[in-house]
């Protein structure tokens, strides 16, 4: 990575923000609400982040994101109780049994669907969700089924807040790297026109299910993130609700840009919180969002703003050229 | 003799929730031939459909016929305007902005239902009353028998319409090919609002036979029928009727029998792992053609 003056910004941004809220942590400064937010806002973020390669930059829609959270969740936790490794080396195997499980599977629903186009891997995706939820109630001894499995090692909380900032931007510096590198370009080739990205002897199948199996991964890291944290975990916690809430995240940070699902990730988990009397509204609104975030993004208006803009861009560069 | 009556049972329930996805099929079907597009809030114009019945007769005490009607009308008006509202605008956007829009339809649908009717069940008593009828040692309820008829009729009808009528041939033509359709003197605008309008009063048939077999409301029940007739659909070979008519059958039948001799639990699975499957060995479906990219 080139180091320029974008780089050192989103360095003095990230160690900030780390300041701010470790600052607040330790200062005992916040209330037990916001604390509890403090996590799920990092494991949103990771979530937002990696569905929006799927999404954003591959140019497919991926609707059981919240699966592959599920399942490296559960692999996590059902590590995680059952091991015997001090803390730091247990989360760390952790969280990489978790991601390996839902690349595994990311794998085995990419392989099948991703030769295809846009609306079946949707649905297919949307369905593997509800196999997942069906398998780990069937799984009863095991997971706990409907129950849950509890017990699980709190070893993600606020309190290890440090640690789980740091992986979050491991996560987001992996992902923009991604992006940015031979591949990213390939990818980002794959979403404009398939047919010329093949043509200019890029494999299209191998790159989605890379993607696709990227972003299990690191949707499955967040699960164990997410697991450790909240000590239960069950089949309900991952349906299709939440595979959308990520979706909402991802088109209103602008699809296709990492730190605007950065920024829709923080703000979509920490405003119900805050507006907890229109809780009952908060999934219409979501709704109400999706549909005229595209109507708009489609619509005339939009289209005479950026004309707009490309020309005095245009007129700016045709001005320094002379 | 006991093997066999019980699985000929089987087959029954099957062929029953078989033929009510197939009718939600054909709503995607169509759409998807027409506009190209998977609408995805079709399965909760099922769910509409539900509650506009259970409107009609449980809280305004209508006559079953005239609430019967009343709904069809209802789920077709609200087919229409999704159409107009929402899909229209987005007719030359990339196929990812029309999807995200439809899933956004359709969780508007549900979440506007569970805000007017909140999320408790419903129970909701069938308005079908027919008796049941015992064949040899077997015993056929009214319900089955009623919906076997109506999704036969439907069908019969549907098929009719497409193939003998103008507007049938209309849309035909249009799903064709929608700019030459369009030279001819189509009216194509027409014609979309037509599918949307048919599709969704088909929904709401099945919406109807759905909630009298189920007999609870709930603002998600569309949702799950909706996505597995969705994999009828492409079972079946998504754009072709008879597709979608075979498809919606097999997989009833397929999800009886896995229900009743594998695992209640594990039956939507089996459903998900069929599509998997089709996907890989057959992606056209069983009665689709295979369309070849042209740049």
């Amino acid at each position: 990575m080139k180091i320029n003056k974008k780089t050192i910004i989103n360095v003095i941004i990230a160690v900030g923000v780390y300041a701010v809220v470790q600052g607040l942590i330790s200062g005992g400064m916040l209330s037990r609400q916001m604390t509890s937010l403090i996590i799920p806002i990092c494991v949103y973020v990771m979530m937002a982040v990696s569905l929006c390669l799927v999404v954003g930059f591959l140019g497919e829609l991926s609707l059981g994101h919240a699966g592959f959270m599920s399942v490296g969740a559960y692999s996590g936790a059902l590590f995680l109780t059952h091991t015997e490794l001090p803390q730091l080396p247990a989360v760390l195997i952790a969280l990489l049994i978790g991601g390996s499980a839902a690349a595994v599977f990311g794998l085995i629903i990419g392989v099948p669907v991703l030769r295809l186009k846009g609306d079946y891997l949707a649905i297919v995706t949307l369905g593997f969700g509800e196999i997942i939820k069906s398998i780990i109630n069937f799984m009863t001894p095991i997971t706990g089924g409907a129950k849950g499995l509890s017990k699980i090692p709190l070893y993600t909380t606020y309190r290890n807040f440090t640690f789980v900032f740091i992986l979050t931007v491991v996560v987001v510096l992996l992902v923009s790297n991604i992006v940015r590198s031979r591949h990213g370009r390939a990818i980002t080739s794959i979403r404009d026109n398939y047919i010329a990205a093949e043509a200019a002897g890029i494999p299209v199948s191998r790159y989605k299910i890379m993607t696709f199996v990227i972003a299990a991964f690191f949707a499955g890291v967040a699960g164990v993130v997410y697991a450790g944290n909240i000590g239960i975990l069950k089949p309900v916690n991952f349906d299709y609700n939440t595979s959308i809430e990520i979706l909402v995240m991802v088109v209103l940070g602008g699809m296709g840009n990492i730190k605007g699902s950065i920024v829709a990730a923080v703000i979509l988990t920490a405003l119900p919180e805050v507006l907890r009397g229109a809780a009952d509204y908060r999934m219409l609104l979501y709704s109400i969002v999706l549909i005229a975030l595209m109507l708009f993004n489609n619509s005339p208006i939009k289209r005479a703003f950026m004309d707009r803009r490309n020309m005095r861009q245009a007129g700016r560069l045709q001005k320094e050229g002379e | 003799m006991d093997l066999v009556n019980s699985i000929l049972e089987q087959l029954i329930n099957g062929l029953r929730t078989g033929s009510i996805y197939a009718l939600i099929a054909l709503g995607y079907t169509m759409v998807y031939g027409i506009a190209k597009m998977i609408n995805f809030a079709h399965g909760d114009i099922i769910m509409v459909g539900a509650y506009a019945l259970y409107v009609f007769v449980g809280l305004l005490g209508l006559h079953p016929v005239i609430a019967v009607l009343l709904t069809i009308v209802v789920c077709s008006v609200l087919g229409i305007t999704i159409e107009k509202v929402a899909y229209k605008p987005l007719r030359n956007a990339t196929p990812l902005a029309v999807l995200i829009t439809a899933i956004g339809v359709s969780y508007l649908l549900q979440n506007l239902s569970l805000l007017i009717f909140k999320a408790t069940p419903i129970p909701f008593g069938s308005i079908i009353r027919v008796p049941s009828v015992k064949v040899g040692s077997l015993n056929i309820s009214g319900i089955t028998i009623v919906t076997l008829v109506v999704t036969t009729v439907s069908m019969i009808a549907l098929t009719l319409f497409i193939n003998k009528s103008k507007a049938g041939r209309a849309m035909r033509a249009v799903s064709e090919d929608k700019g030459a359709a369009e030279l001819m003197g189509v009216n194509v605008n027409q014609t979309i609002s037509l599918t949307f309008a048919i599709g969704s009063a088909l929904a709401a048939v099945a919406g109807i036979l759905f909630i009298s077999q189920y007999e609870t409301l709930l603002p998600t029940m569309g949702a799950l029928p909706g996505i597995k007739a969705f994999v009828a659909a492409v079972l079946g070979g998504i754009g072709s009727i008879p597709g979608a008519m075979l498809g919606g059958i097999i997989l009833g039948i397929i999800e009886s029998l896995s229900k009743a001799y594998i695992s209640t639990q594990l039956a939507d699975a089996i459903v998900f792992g069929i599509l998997v499957i089709v996907l890989l060995v057959k992606p056209s479906g069983l009665l689709g053609k295979l369309k070849i990219e042209k740049v």
